[in-house]
């Protein structure tokens, strides 16, 4: 679990994130979602340690990470994974050595346990035969697959995901959004995604964090998103009429129903 | 203005130093890294010394020959000229010149490339010590390649001399090695590798730097490139000149 205590960031005046405590739980997606600016990135790259807060704190179990020294924090690091929303795969390096990079780094396991492990990864998220292939020469659904196998391949304890789905077709998106769910489910892994897709907050989202202007506006999962009566949240995930006259079809149903 | 933000980037200079000397997380790994480098940065850079190496020792003859002229001086002290003149100043200090344009602004665009592109946070977040693995393996590299470079730019530049004043006809074969093996003075070729090693550090060390912490776009990019160059450019010739002030 991760939690964070009065996390407080400015950059000069401006005044990011304003005091934000929150859980995030093990084996279940967490998203953080809210409008652009309204400090999801800030929070994410506080979460992981790229960024010193201002005050406040940041606990992954009982350690809060920003009382550790440099070596201490890469210890941490190492039970840690990550999804760039870019990707951030090695370009010069092949599918198969972008995923064995941290275990060339940090294991000391043989050439053929690596391969097997490769090879593990790649078809716990469903991609076969492009070890050989450079990313440029895979699609980019199938490199935010090696993302997602690249950030696994040490079992970490937590994983980050920023923005999985920006730039892929929406049934590619959601099968993105299935597999993590279901990594994150089978390995007990704390998963905190960021996002602003609408079909990742209705479709995986059992712990949703919703931000405005730096600060918590709401929180729930996707079973409450369509009653709530949170106008941020509406305007957020209903954002064009369609989609409003779909949320008031589905709410008179259920009211039929009842 | 100025002095705040000269100190503000050499503070972070040595601060980036320091965190890049630390002991490597798996040994190999950089040890391949470096090998890497020094294949990109010594045998990458061959052919340009070369080149440059050779028109620097047949200009260097052909001018001296014209300055001597009808003078009393024996036409075989070209020869000598050539010889020390390439040794102290000019293979050092011109390869390196150049190799900071070339290598320099190589590696400052790949680093700022991979922070530009999230490689560094990438690397950040699965534990890697992102200052010692892409910097330190360059350094080293370029502190064993660049002296060897300007060895082979050394011997290439008095090559260079005897084509260009023997092949005309402007002095004879015998007189060019006599003025080459006149007046030899052994330790012109140790400050000749002092410079080497002092320069490959600070080109390779500054281009790290301006690439390690570059921000923005592909706009900022190209101008860490050039300052990369720039800044690398000016502090060689600085050393070089405090290095000839205490060692000649």
């Amino acid at each position: 679990m991760i939690r964070t205590v009065d996390l407080v960031k400015s950059f000069g005046e401006n005044e990011v994130l304003k005091g934000i405590n929150t859980e995030f739980y093990a084996g279940k997606p967490n998203l953080i979602i809210g409008l652009s600016g309204a400090g999801k990135t800030v929070l994410l790259k506080l979460l992981i340690g790229l960024f010193e807060p201002t005050s406040g704190s940041v606990f992954y179990g009982d350690t809060d990470i920003f009382d550790l020294n440099a070596k201490q924090l890469r210890a941490i690091r190492m039970n840690v994974g990550m999804l760039f929303q870019g990707n951030a795969l090695f370009d010069s390096m092949t599918v198969g050595e972008n995923i064995r990079f941290p275990m060339d780094m940090f294991t000391r396991k043989t050439a053929k346990e690596k391969l097997m492990r490769v090879d593990e990864c790649l078809e716990m998220v469903n991609l076969d035969g492009v070890n050989d292939r450079f990313p440029s020469e895979v699609s980019g659904g199938m490199q935010k697959r090696v993302g997602i196998a690249r950030a696994l391949v040490l079992e970490p304890d937590y994983f980050f995901c920023d923005e999985p789905n920006s730039g892929l077709d929406p049934q590619t998106s959601i099968l993105v959004d299935e597999l993590i769910c279901d990594l994150t489910n089978t390995h007990n892994i704390t998963t905190v995604i960021n996002t602003h897709d609408m079909n990742s907050v209705m479709g995986i989202g059992d712990n949703i964090l919703l931000l405005k202007n730096g600060q918590v506006s709401w929180r729930g999962d996707k079973s409450q998103v369509l009653e709530s009566d949170n106008e941020t949240l509406e305007d957020f995930i209903f954002a064009s009429p369609f989609l409003r006259r779909l949320r008031e079809d589905a709410l008179k149903l259920r009211h039929l129903d009842d | 203005m100025f002095l705040v933000s000269f100190f503000d980037h050499l503070g972070q200079y040595f601060l980036l130093l320091k965190s890049a000397v630390a002991k490597p997380e798996r040994f190999s790994m950089y040890y391949k890294e470096t090998v890497r480098q020094m294949d990109a940065i010594g045998v990458g850079s061959l052919f340009i010394v070369l080149l440059i190496s050779v028109f620097i020792g047949m200009v260097t003859a052909v001018q001296f020959a014209d300055q001597l002229g009808d003078s009393f001086i024996p036409s075989y002290y070209i020869g000598y000229i050539v010889r020390d003149i390439t040794i102290i100043e000019m293979a050092p200090t011109i390869t390196c010149l150049v190799l900071a344009g070339k290598v320099g602004s190589n590696l400052a665009a790949e680093i700022g490339g991979m922070r530009q592109k999230e490689h560094i946070d990438a690397m950040e977040i699965m534990g890697v010590n992102t200052a010692a693995y892409l910097i330190m393996p360059k350094i080293i590299a370029a502190v064993i390649m660049i002296p060897l470079l300007v060895a082979v730019s050394a011997f290439v530049s008095i090559i260079g001399g005897y084509l260009a004043t023997v092949l005309p006809g402007s002095l004879s074969h015998t007189e060019y090695v006599l003025g080459l093996r006149s007046f030899f003075e052994p330790s012109y070729v140790r400050i000749m590798f002092v410079k080497a090693c002092v320069f490959a550090f600070l080109l390779t060390s500054i281009s790290c730097y301006y690439g390690y912490y570059v921000k923005g776009g592909s706009i900022e990019l190209g101008e860490a490139s050039t300052s990369a160059v720039v800044v690398s450019n000016v502090l060689i010739l600085l050393f070089d000149f405090i290095i000839a002030l205490l060692l000649t």
